[in-house]
C-alpha cells in the first residue's frame, strides 16, 4: 500500500552505496523523497536493512514486456513486478510489441498501462514503421510524449541510407531540453539469415544452422561509421562478441558519441549450453564462445561497457516447447540480473551497481529521478540488497508470467530484500506489495 | 549395452557398435528365410513420428518392425493436429498416452529426438530416424554393416565422404561411426559445403576429389540438392558434377576393390553418373537391404524382452536367441 502522505519510512541499519561512495547510514523517506541520511535516524515505519546495502534503484535499458499483443507471455504489470523484485525502479520497454510502438497512440497506451505498475515503465519507440526497416517512424510525435530512445530491437535497421537519415533526423529532436538516442540491435539480416545459434564448433557439431559473429560486427562497424558521419548519439544494444566490444571501446577512445550495453547471459553462458537442444538457451544475439565471454567480462571490468541490461524476453512454455530452430529467441532476466552480476563478476559492489543503476540512468536520461546519489531531496527510488543471501533460481517462483530462465537450479548470491518506488515500498522482505 | 534410446552414434561405445553389427548378422539371416518373421517384439507397439517426408527410411523401419512382429502406427503430420497448432510436446504426450513402447522420430529440425526423449523420460524408447542436419544413426549403422560385409572390416579403411557434408545428417553420423570403428575418414567438398568449424573432428579434409580418389577404399557420395545453388554455395550443379561427381572417368582412377556408397535417393547424373550407380562396385542396393536388418537389431535391442540375453561380454549366440520361438505367420497367433 502507498504510504499515506506525510508518513516517514526509515531504512534502518544498512550500508548506503551510490555514485558518491559508501557509508553506514539510515535513510529516511517521506512524500516520495529521501529526507534524511545519517546515523540513528527514525521514522514512523521501519524497514530493516541490517546487513544489507541500500542503493539507488536499478535501471534496465532493455525489457520486453510483450504488451500489447502477447499478454500470455508477459504484461506490463507482471514484467514490472518482476523488475521490482529484481531491484529495478525504472525499465525501458522495447517497442517490438504487436503492433509495434511506432506512433503516438501506442506510446500513450504503454505509458498509461505502466502508470499503475510497481516500477517506472518508459517505452522505446521504433525507428521505422512497423519495425519493417522501410520507412522512418514518426520519431518527433513520439519524442513529444517523452520517448527518448528509439530502436527496431529484435532486428537492426538494415538499410544504411535509412539508418543514416534516422540519425540525422534524430539529431534535431529534443524533449525537455535533451536530445534523443538511437539504439541498435546489430545484426546483418542477410549474413545472419537462418541462423539459430552462434556459428562455431557447436553449431557445426549439433547441426543447428549458425550465424557468425561477423553478422553482429558488420552492423556495429557500419553504425560507428554513421555516428562519425552524422554526429548523432548511438547506443549499441546487447553486444555479444569480442570484436564488437573492442570496436565500440576504440570508438569511444576516439571521441565518438556512443554508448553500449551487454546482457547478463552474454557474460555467464556460452554456445555450449545449446548441446541439449533446449530452446531456453536460444537467444538473439546468440550465446557465443568462451573467448567472447572473457572479452565481455574484461570490458566490463575496464570500464568500456556503459551498462548491463537484461534483454528480459518472456516466452510462454508452449512457445519454447518447439524444436530449437522453430522456438522464438529470448530469455528472462529481470529477476536474476543483479544476483548474476554480483555472483559472476569480480567487481566491487559500487562498480556492479554503476553498471546496473546510475550509468544506464544517465544513458536513458532519467538520472534526475533514478540512479542518483542517496541524499536529501532526491526521489526515493531505492533498492535494499542482502549481498550474503544465497538462493537457487526456481522458474516456478518467478513473478514473470513466463518461465524461460536459463538459470534454473543455479545458486546465486545476493538478493533484493526491499524496493522503494517514489517513496513507496513496493517490495518488502522479498514480497511484492502490488 | 543398456540403452533406453538411440539418439546419436556418439552414445554408442565401440563394443555397442560391434554388438549391433553382430546382431544384425542374425537378423540378416532371418530376412533370408522363407518366412522372414520372428515373434521377438510381439505385443510391442512402435509409432512412426515422421515430421518430414521420408519414404525409404520409414518403409525400412516398417519392414523391420513387421519382421519382428511388432505392431506399428503412423503419425502423419500432414493430416494431424500439428496443422491445427498443437505443440510438439503435446503431440508426443498424446501419442504416449495411447500406449506405445517405442517412438521413431524423423524431424527437419536438429535435436527434436533429444527433446522427445526428455519429455518421455524412461517410459518410451526413442529412435532418431534423422534430425535436421544433425544425425541419422541407423543410416551410419547400416553403412558400417555394408562396409564390413563387403570389405571384411571397417578398421583401417580409407573412406572418403564426398559432397554436401554441411547439411548432411548422414555425414555427421558416419564420421562418428566410421572413425569409432577405426577407419580413416576424409571429407571431400568445396569449402562452402563443409560445416563452418570442424577443427577437432577426427577427419582429414580435401577440396580435390581427383587427388584423393586413388587412395580410397570407400567412396561415399552424398546427395546434392538443387537448392544449394540459390544459397550461393555452388555456382551450378554442372560445375559441382565436373569437380565432385563420380563419373565413369573418375571410377577408372579408383582402386580395383574400392566400393561406391550412397544413402539415397540418388541424383543420377549429378553426384553419381547413371553408369557408375549400376556398377558391381556400387553397393547402394545392399545398403537398402541391410537397412532392414540393422533396424531390426536396433528395435530388438531397445524394445526386446530378451535384451538381457545379449547384455554383457559373453559371445553372442544370436541364432539361438532368435530361433528359440518358432517363426509365426502373421495372424496365426490367437
Amino acid at each position: 500500500m502507498a504510504a499515506p502522505e506525510g508518513t516517514t519510512i526509515v531504512l534502518k541499519g544498512g550500508r548506503v552505496v551510490d555514485a558518491d561512495g559508501e557509508r553506514t547510514a539510515d535513510v529516511v523517506i517521506a512524500d516520495g523523497l529521501v529526507v534524511g541520511v545519517g546515523p540513528d535516524l527514525s521514522g514512523e515505519r521501519t524497514l530493516d536493512a541490517a546487513g544489507c546495502i541500500v542503493a539507488p534503484g536499478l535501471v534496465d535499458l532493455h525489457s520486453h514486456l510483450r504488451q500489447p499483443g502477447q499478454e500470455e507471455a508477459e504484461t506490463i504489470e507482471t514484467g514490472a513486478r518482476a523488475a521490482a523484485l529484481g531491484g529495478y525502479t525504472c525499465i525501458l520497454a522495447m517497442p517490438n510489441t504487436i503492433p509495434a510502438v511506432d506512433h503516438a497512440g501506442i506510446v500513450r497506451e504503454v505509458l498509461e498501462l505502466g502508470r499503475a505498475a510497481p516500477c517506472d515503465v518508459l517505452t522505446a519507440g521504433a525507428i521505422t514503421v512497423g519495425r519493417a526497416g522501410e520507412q522512418l517512424a514518426p520519431l518527433g510525435e513520439m519524442a513529444a510524449l517523452g520517448v527518448r530512445f528509439f530502436t527496431d530491437d529484435g532486428a537492426g535497421v538494415a538499410d544504411a541510407r535509412l539508418m543514416r537519415r534516422a540519425m540525422e533526423y534524430a539529431g534535431g529532436l529534443h524533449h525537455a531540453g535533451r536530445g534523443v538516442v538511437l539504439a541498435q540491435h546489430c545484426e546483418d539480416p542477410v549474413l545472419a539469415s537462418g541462423g539459430h545459434m552462434h556459428e562455431g564448433e557447436w553449431s557445426s557439431k549439433l547441426g543447428i544452422p549458425g550465424q557468425p559473429a561477423e553478422a553482429e560486427e558488420l552492423m556495429v562497424m557500419r553504425d560507428l561509421a554513421l555516428a562519425r558521419l552524422t554526429g548523432t548519439r548511438v547506443h549499441f544494444q546487447h553486444l555479444s562478441t569480442a570484436g564488437s566490444v573492442a570496436m565500440v571501446a576504440a570508438a569511444k577512445d576516439a571521441g565518438l558519441p556512443v554508448t553500449c550495453e551487454v546482457t547478463t547471459h552474454h557474460f555467464t553462458l556460452t554456445h555450449a549450453s545449446c548441446t541439449g537442444y533446449d530452446p531456453v538457451f536460444k537467444v538473439n544475439p546468440p550465446l557465443r564462445t568462451d573467448a567472447d565471454v572473457v572479452a565481455v567480462r574484461q570490458a566490463l571490468a575496464n570500464g568500456s561497457i556503459d551498462c548491463i541490461a537484461t534483454d528480459h524476453a518472456p516466452h510462454t512454455q508452449e512457445a519454447k516447447e518447439a524444436a530449437f530452430d522453430a522456438a522464438p529467441p529470448g530469455m528472462l532476466g529481470l529477476e536474476t540480473a543483479l544476483a548474476l552480476t554480483l555472483t559472476e563478476l569480480d567487481l566491487p559492489v559500487a562498480e556492479a551497481l554503476a553498471l546496473l543503476s546510475w550509468r544506464p540512468a544517465e544513458v536513458l536520461g532519467v538520472e534526475a529521478s533514478h540512479g542518483g546519489p542517496i541524499v536529501p531531496g532526491r526521489a526515493a527510488n531505492l533498492t535494499v540488497v542482502d549481498l550474503e543471501e544465497r538462493w537457487i533460481v526456481d522458474p516456478s517462483a518467478l513473478a514473470s508470467r513466463s518461465r524461460n530462465t536459463p538459470y534454473a537450479g543455479r545458486e546465486l548470491a545476493g538478493r533484493v530484500r526491499h524496493t522503494v518506488l517514489h517513496g513507496e515500498p513496493v517490495v518488502i522482505d522479498r514480497e511484492a506489495q502490488r | 549395452m543398456a540403452h533406453q534410446h538411440l539418439l546419436s552414434v556418439s552414445d554408442l561405445a565401440v563394443e555397442d557398435l560391434e554388438q549391433l553389427l553382430r546382431l544384425t548378422d542374425a537378423f540378416a539371416e532371418v530376412s533370408r528365410r522363407q518366412i522372414p518373421k520372428v515373434p521377438a517384439l510381439r505385443g510391442k507397439n512402435v509409432v512412426w513420428l515422421f515430421y518430414e517426408d521420408s519414404t525409404r527410411t520409414r518403409l525400412s523401419f516398417e519392414q523391420a518392425a513387421k519382421r519382428l512382429s511388432a505392431d506399428t502406427m503412423t503419425f502423419s503430420v500432414s493430416s494431424s493436429s500439428v496443422k491445427k497448432g498443437e505443440s510438439l510436446r503435446d503431440t508426443v504426450l498424446t501419442i504416449e498416452a495411447m500406449g506405445v513402447d517405442g517412438i521413431v522420430v524423423r524431424h527437419g529440425s536438429a535435436g527434436v529426438p533429444w527433446q522427445v526423449a526428455r519429455w518421455l523420460g524412461d517410459r518410451v524408447s526413442v529412435v532418431n530416424a534423422g534430425d535436421g542436419w544433425h544425425e541419422h544413426p541407423t543410416q551410419a549403422l547400416l553403412d558400417c554393416y555394408t562396409i564390413r560385409d563387403r570389405c571384411g572390416t571397417v578398421a583401417g579403411l580409407r573412406i572418403g565422404i564426398v559432397g554436401d557434408v554441411k547439411h548432411s545428417r548422414v555425414a555427421r553420423s558416419d564420421v562418428l561411426a566410421f572413425t569409432a570403428l577405426g577407419a580413416e575418414v576424409t571429407l571431400i567438398a568445396p569449402p562452402t559445403l563443409l560445416p563452418s568449424n570442424i577443427e577437432g573432428w577426427p577427419v582429414r579434409v580435401s577440396h580435390d576429389l581427383d587427388a584423393v580418389l586413388p587412395d580410397l577404399d570407400v567412396v561415399y557420395l552424398l546427395r546434392m540438392q538443387r537448392e544449394r545453388m540459390t544459397e550461393h554455395l555452388i555456382p551450378s550443379l554442372r560445375e559441382y558434377t565436373a569437380r565432385y561427381g563420380l563419373t565413369e572417368r573418375r571410377v577408372d582412377a579408383m582402386r580395383d576393390d574400392a566400393i561406391v556408397m550412397h544413402p539415397g535417393p540418388m541424383n543420377r547424373g549429378v553426384e553419381i553418373s547413371a553408369e557408375v550407380a549400376d556398377l558391381p562396385r556400387s553397393v547402394i542396393i545392399d545398403q537398402v537391404r541391410n537397412g532392414v536388418a540393422v533396424r531390426m537389431a536396433v528395435l530388438y535391442l531397445l524394445l526386446g524382452s530378451g535384451v538381457d540375453r545379449v547384455l554383457g561380454t559373453a559371445p553372442l549366440d544370436a541364432d539361438a536367441l532368435l530361433t528359440a520361438p518358432e517363426p509365426v505367420v502373421e495372424g496365426a497367433v490367437g
